[in-house]
């Protein structure tokens, strides 16, 4: 069973992002930010990271562009899920070596295509 | 809504689109119509009923036809087709149309555009290999209001979700506002004209891949065939003609066979591609 981390300061899109991950048949581990996500990281890496951008702490961009340097942190698939839909963020999140980019709000639908997409389903 | 303005509306829109309805759509005519009642200030369906009778309204005529018309699409729908187009089709027409450098692409039920500009949008990335080819992308649809949209290229960020890759998004789309509106050299490459099907296009030339897909689904079976045998005489003779994931042309034409590999992709039938070739032989 592949393996995706939620990182969102938020526990009502932590909640409804697992909901959809579990049904698509992922197992879901979940970090407020992006500090405690590198902890994850570091114990396992995940396969895929849905990934918000602004969270106090650690931000997205930052956990991003921090995860890749790790050993083994060119393998997960990293896809932003933020509100931040401007096609600076988006251009730059690409450039930092995101795989893919979910603009909120968003449904099943959404995720599905865009795991397609980056070819994790 | 009787029984006799259901049967009405039923022969009414098999006649003008095709649409096959069977008893049990009865409720999507009725929420899809409504909206149509009072946008025409009618006040019952009955009422439109007698009013598409009298037939001295065409634009509740038209109205009708294109509520009645299912728009669902978006941007490399099932993706398959577009990675034959990618993989296959444009490999093997770069090679046959080598000498002629010209080639022709017919979106058949092209709705907002989404299909057209997915294919627009890979030829863009292929532009390398197709300098000096003269390519056409006629896109046709029946639904006059969907094409505008289409030609307008403005979508909302949910259309620009589903199927389109984010790398896509970015070279191709310029923001506005909440929308986002596909470059204008991309939208350039479609030729949008309006299209009934199930009237005679042969006047739209011959094609050397045609996308009709998820369309033939609402036709009756000798409509299916009818349409099926008109594509394939609008095909070249070594054209390919996609058809949707639920759609077949066996039991329906022997016009056309399909490609023993690639699911979903049709030829023309051996017999049908001889034809012509004898006909240049006799004279």
């Amino acid at each position: 069973m592949m393996h995706c981390l939620v990182v969102d300061d938020s526990t009502v899109i932590r909640k409804v992002s697992r909901r959809i991950l579990e049904d698509m048949g992922f197992r879901v581990s979940e970090a407020e930010n992006g500090e405690k996500a590198l902890i994850t990281c570091q114990s396992e890496m995940p396969d895929v990271v849905l990934l918000d951008w602004n969270m106090p702490v650690m931000d997205g961009y930052e956990f991003l562009t921090q995860v890749r340097q790790m050993p083994g942190g060119g393998e997960p698939k990293i896809i932003f899920c933020t509100t931040e839909n401007d096609i600076a963020h988006i251009s730059r999140a690409l450039e930092a070596g995101a795989n893919e980019y979910i603009m909120k709000p968003f449904d099943k639908d959404i995720v599905a295509a865009k795991f397609q997409e980056a070819g994790i389903i | 809504m009787t029984e006799l303005d259901f049967e009405f509306l039923r022969g009414f829109l098999k006649a003008r689109s095709g649409l096959a309805l069977t008893a049990e759509k009865r409720y999507l005519v009725e929420s899809r119509l409504s909206p149509i009642c009072r946008r025409f200030e009618l006040e019952t369906l009955s009422q439109m009923v007698t009013v598409l009778k009298s037939g001295r309204n065409s634009g509740l005529e038209k109205a009708v036809v294109e509520a009645m018309t299912t728009n669902e699409t978006f941007f490399f729908r099932d993706k398959g087709p577009f990675d034959l187009f990618k993989d296959v089709l444009l490999p093997r027409y770069l090679a046959a149309r080598a000498s002629t450098r010209r080639l022709r692409i017919w979106c058949a039920a092209a709705s907002t555009g989404q299909e057209p500009y997915s294919l627009a949008m890979l030829l863009n990335e292929a532009s390398a290999r197709l300098a000096g080819w003269h390519v056409d992308i006629v896109a046709t649809d029946i639904s006059t209001e969907v094409l505008e949209k289409a030609k307008a290229g403005l979508y909302n960020q949910f259309e620009v979700q589903r199927g389109l890759p984010i790398q896509l998004l970015v070279k191709y789309f310029k923001q506005n506002g909440d929308q986002w509106q596909i470059s204008p050299q991309i939208r350039a490459m479609v030729d949008y004209r309006p299209l009934n099907l199930i009237k005679e296009f042969g006047h739209l030339g011959t094609f050397d891949i045609i996308y009709c897909r998820n369309v033939l689904i609402y036709f009756d079976k000798p409509t299916k065939t009818d349409v099926l045998h008109r594509l394939a005489n609008t095909m070249a003779p070594d054209g390919a003609l996609l058809l949707g994931a639920a759609e077949t042309v066996i039991g329906l034409t022997e016009a056309l066979s399909p490609d023993p590999v690639n699911r979903g992709l049709y030829a023309k039938a051996a017999s049908e591609t001889a034809a012509p070739m004898r006909l240049t032989a006799v004279r």
